[in-house]
């Protein structure tokens, strides 16, 4: 006060305090706030500069776009880029027929537009299911060139569409509507027993599109994108199941929820893809084989859903207890409750992790190498196998990282947007 | 299994499991002839031996040798379906049936042959562990290597086989283990180490992809002592000989026709040799192949198809391939070489 006062009466006013604007404010203010930071700054900027000058030289001025073979790439001083140009089609395809690459392709196309339109919050409800069947109806068309859906397919469809809506719909519904539910169930059952015994013959919708293809000539992206999609679009019911077993009050349930998940979770994925493409064969009779990539599928299958089931069950303790017993309240039976109260908000809750570990998921498919399964990571190893082009693992692994990197980090901001997006409700 | 739907992969599972109680068809052959098509176990990519090229078309020495068995059975080499396989897969994957036939650069050894069900039909590439140094040195022999740094991989027979070969001649060596096979490779041409150690044709495929700029493959030698043997060669599974037999005989007919000078360009003149040992090696004179149990003309299909030995090697390994490894112990035994074939007749 005392120092107010006397500059008053000394005639000058303190100035009012400057916050320097524009960009160079802003330098100062963040990048050389002081004599360390500057000097911070200056370091990191000119080794940031220096690898990129370096990276720029190597990646575009005295790189090699063109060029027959090995040897003749490596006259220049820089990448080899003309290695991605002989070898990118055998990268993203593997050793699908060379000539109906664009199968692959546009299976790929299917399926990303597919988990594009998924991203979508205005497609989350029955425009899902539609959008699914049919990617997934065209991307397997277009891979296996043929489908056969046998008439089991369709009673078991039947059996679990009526036994869910039934449920989810019952004390709600009008009785005509559940009377439909039950039909379909009570069809879907009777028609799968008499099938296994044997009454009803076997049967199957076979649509036969273009020229059959095995899934041991498949590789490359399509492979990843397969493993990874359907991998974990089955390892999530399959989690949340687990997740609510876990959590159940009957003993057995909950005792085989357990064990399972610390099972799965207390060995690496490389040892389940050994144990099913290795010991599995052992178990089964001679002659009688599991396709290697549906074995990889059910091991990734499996790991993923102990984990996304521990993720789950992480959002189901956060929920209070007054939700449970408000939904028990109002009368709904157990579905209900937990399709329409616990889960929607239990998996708002836990998308940043469930979003991690589809990222690691997605990444961890590159395992199924070690099975012999060409995924797009070993078909970039691949590339680099050929004698003739031999010696350029560095633009290789670059090109492979890069593809990586646009499906984890849209992943990432996808995530990032649906946490924004999700809790609007408890922003303030 | 044509009926995978994306919709029920579980279910799919459950079903498969199901049906896969049918008998095994007894005889593999009759099975490979039925499903109309060979089933190949080969690497997941060694250069040279089994490698997919660009186009997804898998090539190399391993490849042509399940070639020629299809050729000899169907007279169609490309009926082949491979099934690439890693080392920790290979055994099983015969063992269960998921292949018919390994070409995988195994190596044969007493248990395998033995206590896992198996059988080797013969040695399509005798392996051994060698040297390689910079020509700077002037090493002209192994024997010359005393006191030398020598790079191996930890834990491997090439690790066990090096310290034997240094005692038994009484010399000194420092090792230097790394694990890693590019990190290893990132030392020797470095200059960590004097030596490089490993199996002859691996060291061959590093000395013609790997040597890094400004060094090139002539700076470097492949000293001619091999210190192990690693015989390389088609496997099956015990229980259907007469596969077996087309097996070995398809690899030794490639043998057979190189030492007789029958060549995939000169087969159709063959024909008409007078020579009765060609006559009947080209089903000319029938009987080869009833007895193997396939078409008389078995040979010419191959050699038309695939080439013989000497051009296989030739166009996977030796000087048509970048590789350019030399004939040594898989020469003809006519040239000094191991590789030679019982008569056909």
């Amino acid at each position: 006060m005392a120092d107010i006062a006397e500059r008053e009466r000394a005639g000058k006013a303190r100035a009012a305090p400057t916050v320097e604007g524009g960009a160079l404010g802003w330098l100062r203010r963040n990048l050389f706030s002081s004599w360390g930071n500057a000097l911070t700054t200056v370091v990191l900027l000119g080794f940031v500069v220096w690898i990129g000058i370096w990276f720029v030289d190597w990646a575009i001025v005295h790189a090699t776009f063109e060029a027959a073979n090995g040897p003749e790439c490596g006259k220049g001083q820089g990448a080899c880029w003309a290695l991605i140009g002989e070898k990118y089609r055998y990268i993203f395809f593997g050793s699908f027929p060379y000539e109906q690459h664009w199968r692959p392709l546009f299976a790929c196309i299917a399926m990303l537009a597919m988990l594009l339109l998924s991203c979508d919050r205005r497609m989350w409800n029955w425009r899902l299911l539609v959008i699914w069947t049919v990617g997934s109806f065209v991307t397997f068309l277009l891979m296996f060139g043929e489908l056969r859906f046998p008439l089991t397919l369709f009673f078991l469809v039947g059996l679990v569409a009526g036994g869910i809506g039934w449920g989810m719909r019952a004390g709600i519904a009008s009785p005509r509507e559940i009377a439909i539910h039950k039909a379909l169930t009570i069809v879907g059952g009777i028609g799968l027993a008499l099938r296994i015994v044997g009454v009803i013959p076997a049967w199957g919708l076979e649509i036969n599109a273009f020229s059959y293809v095995e899934t041991g000539l498949w590789g490359g992206l399509p492979v990843t994108l397969i493993l990874a999609t359907y991998g974990l679009v089955f390892a999530f019911p399959y989690g949340i199941l687990l997740a609510l077993g876990r959590r159940s009050n009957l003993p057995l349930v909950k005792g085989l929820c357990v064990g399972f998940i610390e099972l799965i979770r207390g060995v690496p994925l490389i040892s389940l893809l050994i144990m099913a493409s290795v010991m599995l064969p052992l178990f089964l009779p001679t002659g009688s084989n599991i396709d290697k990539f549906l074995r990889a599928l059910v091991a990734v299958i499996l790991f993923a859903g102990a984990y996304i089931a521990e993720i789950i069950r992480g959002g189901l303790q956060s929920l209070p207890r007054g939700q449970f017993e408000a939904a028990d309240a109002m009368g709904l039976n157990y579905l209900q409750k937990t399709s329409l109260i616990i889960l929607p908000q239990a998996l708002r809750v836990v998308i940043p992790p469930l979003i991690n570990t589809f990222i690691g998921f997605f990444k961890d498919t590159s395992l199924v190498l070690i099975i012999g399964i060409f995924d797009f990571l070993n078909t970039a190893n691949q590339a680099l196998v050929d004698p003739n082009w031999a010696g350029f693992p560095g633009e290789v692994y670059i090109f492979a990282a890069a593809i990586y990197f646009v499906f984890c980090y849209s992943m990432s901001r996808y995530s990032k947007y649906l946490e924004v997006e999700l809790n609007k409700g408890t922003r303030r | 299994m044509r009926t995978i739907t994306s919709l029920a992969g579980a279910a799919a599972l459950a079903v498969t499991i199901g049906a896969a109680g049918a008998a095994h068809a007894g005889k593999d052959l009759d099975a490979i002839k039925a499903r109309g098509q060979l089933i190949c176990g080969v690497s997941t990519g060694t250069a040279g031996f089994s490698l997919a090229d660009s186009k997804g078309v898998w090539t190399g020495m391993d490849v042509d040798v399940c070639r020629a068995v299809a050729a000899a059975i169907f007279g169609d080499a490309s009926k082949v379906k491979y099934v690439p396989t890693t080392a920790q897969q290979r055994f099983t994957a015969l063992q269960s049936g998921e292949v018919d036939m390994l070409s995988r650069t195994t190596t044969w050894t007493l248990t395998r042959d033995t206590a896992l069900g198996f059988d080797f039909t013969g040695v399509s590439y005798y392996d051994g562990q060698g040297f390689m140094v910079n020509k700077k040195l002037g090493v002209k022999s192994a024997k010359e290597l005393n006191g030398a740094t020598i790079c191996v991989s930890p834990g491997t027979t090439t690790e066990l086989n090096l310290a034997d070969y240094f005692r038994a001649n009484k010399m000194q060596f420092k090792p230097v283990v790394i694990e890693k096979a590019d990190e290893i490779r990132a030392a020797f041409f470095t200059g960590r180490c004097d030596v490089y150690t490993t199996d002859a044709s691996s060291l061959y495929s590093v000395r013609a992809a790997n040597v890094p700029a400004p060094l090139t493959a002539a700076d470097f030698v492949i000293l001619p002592e091999i210190i192990s043997k690693e015989p390389l060669g088609p496997v099956v599974r015990h229980g259907d000989n007469q596969f077996g037999d087309i097996v070995r005989w398809a690899l030794y007919a490639m043998v057979e026709a190189e030492e007789y000078g029958i060549t995939s360009a000169n087969v159709e003149q063959m024909l008409k040799s007078e020579d009765p040992t060609i006559k009947r090696i080209l089903g000319v004179t029938p009987g080869m192949g009833k007895a193997l149990g396939v078409d008389e003309k078995w040979v010419v299909n191959i050699v038309k198809q695939v080439g013989n030995y000497g051009e296989a090697f030739d166009r996977n390994l030796g000087a048509g391939s970048p590789l350019k490894i030399e004939r040594g112990l898989n020469q003809l035994w006519t040239k000094g070489g191991l590789q030679y074939s019982p008569p056909i007749r």
